[in-house]
């Protein structure tokens, strides 16, 4: 991430800037997640053609307890508040406040993949295995790799606040805090449609 | 430190700097790799045009892979009851092939020209993220072994290259083939995922100064194309490998039909790759030799908007087709007549390419170089299998056509009539700018009349023998079955067989010719095709830097512009200077300072933690431990590493004393 920042910044007014002016790495990263709309999309996709599809084990509305993930969900969609935060503080350069921010949108991460594992676990105890069904097997899969890019998004954030401790931060440190949050957000906003078509609509 | 110091002329050269530089020591664990002679020079490198050749020779090495196993496939087929291969191996062999072919060959080689040639034809002095790049190659390389190791631990993936489901299952596939196949993939996708991030960065990003988008060569703008094709589709494959895996390794049932799964799942998500996947193929072929036409034939390509939008037509309409891979599957009629009309509907754009190629070449002073005659090639043998994917496009023809010799002999003319056709008209164009050396052109014109005869013996009598009914991935026939007269099976059977090897002979004269060529002290002229575009407004081979001076670009073919002038009296061009002469007005306002990237050691060491955290999927989950945790470690020390080092960063220091150029 940091190639394109030195670009832009260690070449300084010797160089032209972009042809777009957008950093190398703003774009980059806007590709990047383009990308990952697709693999979203292939991921939903199976989850809809899959969601009513329940041989044996408990259905979608046996095991689902949408005010749980509700709140949850609101936890997440917050984080994306406290994200906004960090990325203004860190472009006001102001340090401790991008650290509090950063470290408060990690915690909040945290919470919702907490509450992730544990559903996951009630799901399971329930008798909702990864195999049980095609349920069972495409609800996991879509939930899970959504939990992971939030894990992914959490050791990033984690990450900075280290970083940023020890001043070791190669690059621009404000666009670094603004890339991490162009993901946050992603990821939050991509929760709000596998809520939506998991948990709101009824098969 | 890569940093180019060059006194510039006419300015006087700036006094070493007084102060040693601080050492602020190493950012991640691993030093900065400086030596750079031997094989730490490419082991390490970032740079672009390294890489480039670097992907060229790993595609070459699979293309031969791939087509010793095409052999075997032809060999085994030659004559009734063959016994070279048994059921097994034969499915083993036709997976391997085409799984080879497309990711292992065409892939990478359209990438290795990709990356070489767009910084040079945008005037850029590197790509975007170099360090992506390199981690790039490793993936492609690592995951093009992995795929392969498979032969060698149990038998390689047999389900075909589509690998429809539940074929791919553990009753039908019961070795690890199917596991090698599906994590190997996964590999090859991140190497293309992250290179197409990077080249699309790169493109929009990265122009020289005044070369606005209709103002790219034509070649990058099909990259372009490409990239975003790319950007969008392995996605979508990378979820349906992850299906697969979770079914085979976790007890998924994502495919399981007595669980009540819907079985063409897999098709849909396959296809949804696939067709677009057939554009990536074809659309860097269709950029070579659009650059090729116009140079031998002395003429600007006709109607460059066109073939531009074009272009990008085939790509959007690419995405809108998928479903005609799937006829015989029992769609509806709905979705039938509509894949279909979309279908024909794509072959519009495409015609309007080949009438552009035809008319640029039409009143020109054409010289037929090998190059021109490969992309000569291309235009007649890709037409030829363009209008059997017409038939194709007509459901109920289709019907017929689905998993006999027909489809196998329509998608060989526009691979390997179209595509590796386009490749090699670009291997002997670029040549003499990438070794500085021209291919004999003699063992040339072998290369291709031989090529040319051998695909038409091959593939075209595979058109009969898909009408005659005779299936794809037959492991074998009988004579009792053959037939009689014209159309029998064993004739044309054996014609196939014949035109293969005639084929091998042609491919291998141009290795021959790489040799030959290797070999002999001759040096390229600067410009030796008289050409138009950006890349050859420097050295053979180019600078480390590319160029000394980032050119201003006014015109499209903006070094034909500066060679030549329209005569106001005449309306004829005329020279008004060389190429020489170009280079040297370039050379004389050469930048002071040019900054490239440092070399690194984390793209191959996040690399080679996926082939681990791979084996460790298949075999023990421990080793995928063991790999993650090379995985972070790389990540980090990457993350942390900036990607212009300072003097103090590198082992051992170096400091302050500059010289030239002094990295890999």
């Amino acid at each position: 991430m940091a190639e394109a920042a030195l670009h832009g910044a260690a070449h300084g007014a010797a160089h032209p800037h972009t042809s777009t002016g957008l950093s190398n790495v703003k774009l980059g990263m806007w590709v990047f997640l383009g990308s990952e709309c697709l693999l979203f999309g292939g991921l939903i996709s199976t989850y809809m053609l899959y969601r009513g599809r329940v041989s044996q084990g408990p259905t979608p509305a046996q095991v689902f307890d949408i005010p749980f993930t509700s709140v949850s969900s609101f936890v997440l969609l917050m984080s994306s508040l406290t994200m906004v935060l960090a990325v203004s503080a860190a472009k006001l350069g102001d340090d401790r406040r991008t650290n509090l921010w950063l470290t408060v949108t990690a915690l909040l991460g945290a919470t919702f993949v907490g509450g992730q594992v544990y559903e996951f676990t009630a799901f399971y105890n329930e008798g909702l295995g990864f195999g049980t069904s095609l349920f069972s097997s495409s609800f996991y899969t879509l939930t899970g790799f959504h939990g992971v890019h939030v894990t992914v998004g959490i050791i990033m954030l984690m990450s900075l606040v280290g970083i940023f401790r020890r001043s070791r931060v190669p690059g621009s440190k404000s666009e670094t805090v603004e890339m991490v949050g162009l993901y946050w957000h992603f990821v939050d906003i991509v929760w709000i449609v596998i809520f939506t078509l998991i948990y709101l609509i009824p098969v | 430190m890569a940093i180019i110091e060059r006194p510039a002329v006419g300015t006087p050269v700036l006094p070493e700097s007084p102060v040693a530089p601080t050492p602020v020591g190493t950012y991640g664990v691993l030093r900065r790799p400086v030596t750079t002679t031997g094989w730490k020079r490419w082991v390490f490198t970032v740079d672009h045009k390294k890489l480039g050749i670097m992907y060229g020779v790993t595609a070459m090495f699979f293309f031969i892979v791939g087509g010793i196993e095409a052999l075997l496939i032809r060999l085994q087929l030659a004559a009734p009851d063959g016994k070279v291969l048994n059921a097994d191996l034969y499915n083993q062999m036709f997976t391997m092939h085409a799984t080879t072919m497309v990711f292992l060959f065409v892939m990478p080689m359209a990438a290795a020209f990709a990356n070489y040639f767009l910084p040079l034809q945008i005037g850029a002095r590197d790509v975007a993220f170099p360090r992506i790049n390199a981690f790039g190659f490793w993936c492609l390389l690592f995951g093009g072994i992995f795929l392969n190791a498979a032969w060698f631990l149990g038998g390689a993936a047999d389900g075909g290259w589509f690998m429809y489901a539940p074929n791919s299952g553990p009753i039908f596939s019961p070795s690890h083939g199917v596991d090698f196949w599906a994590l190997g993939l996964q590999m090859t996708g991140i190497a293309s995922l992250s290179g197409a991030v990077n080249l699309i960065v790169t493109v929009l990003n990265m122009r020289a100064p005044g070369m606005t988008m209709l103002k790219m060569p034509i070649f990058t703008w099909m990259i372009l194309v490409v990239q975003f094709l790319l950007v969008f589709a392995m996605p979508v494959i990378t979820v349906a490998l992850f299906l697969l895996m979770f079914q085979r390794n976790f007890g998924a049932t994502f495919f399981d039909v007595a669980a009540g799964a819907d079985p063409l799942l897999w098709q849909h998500l396959f296809w949804i790759f696939g067709h677009p996947e057939v554009y990536i193929l074809i659309l860097p072929s269709f950029g070579i030799i659009s650059e090729v036409l116009p140079v031998f034939s002395r003429k600007p390509l006709f109607g460059y908007p066109f073939v531009v939008f074009s272009g990008a037509a085939i790509g959007f309409v690419g995405w809108g087709v998928w479903a005609h891979h799937m006829f015989a599957s029992g769609l509806g009629p709905v979705s039938v007549a509509v894949f279909s009309v979309a279908t024909m509907a794509i072959a519009v754009p495409t015609g309007v390419k080949i009438i552009n190629w035809t008319l640029t070449m039409w009143g020109g002073k054409l010289v037929f170089s090998t190059a021109m005659k490969f992309a000569i090639g291309l235009i007649v043998l890709f037409t030829a299998g363009g209008l059997s994917g017409v038939t194709h496009s007509v459901a109920p023809s289709d019907t017929q056509q689905t998993d006999t010799y027909y489809v196998v002999a329509h998608f060989h003319y526009v691979l390997f009539g179209g595509a590796i056709f386009g490749l090699f008209s670009g291997f002997y164009y670029w040549w003499p700018k990438v070794f500085g050396k021209l291919l004999n052109e003699r063992l040339g014109s072998w290369n291709f009349w031989l090529m040319t005869i051998g695909m038409n013996l091959t593939f075209g009598p595979m058109h009969i023998l898909g009408l005659q009914g005779q299936p794809r991935r037959m492991y074998v026939w009988t004579e009792a079955r053959a037939g009689e007269g014209f159309f029998n099976f064993a004739f044309w059977n054996l014609v196939a067989s014949v035109g293969s090897l005639i084929l091998a002979v042609g491919v291998l004269l141009f290795l021959v010719n790489v040799w030959i060529t290797w070999r002999r002290p001759e040096r390229a002229p600067l410009d030796p095709w008289n050409a138009r575009s950006l890349e050859w407004m420097t050295s053979n081979p180019p600078k480390e830097h590319n160029f000394d001076a980032i050119p201003a670009v006014a015109h499209l073919d903006e070094f034909f512009h500066r060679k030549y002038e329209e005569d106001p009296a005449t309306h004829t061009m005329r020279q008004v200077a060389t190429a020489e002469q170009v280079l040297a007005d370039l050379e004389a306002r050469a930048d002071a300072h040019i900054h490239m990237p440092s070399p690194s050691y984390w793209p191959i060491v996040v690399a080679l933690a996926l082939p681990v955290i791979a084996t460790g999927l298949i075999y023990s989950h421990l080793v995928a431990l063991v790999g993650g945790i090379v995985l972070l470690f790389g990540v980090y020390g990457w993350s942390l590493e900036p990607s212009t080092a300072p003097d103090s960063d590198m082992d051992p220091p170096t400091n302050g004393a500059v010289p030239a150029v002094h990295h890999g």
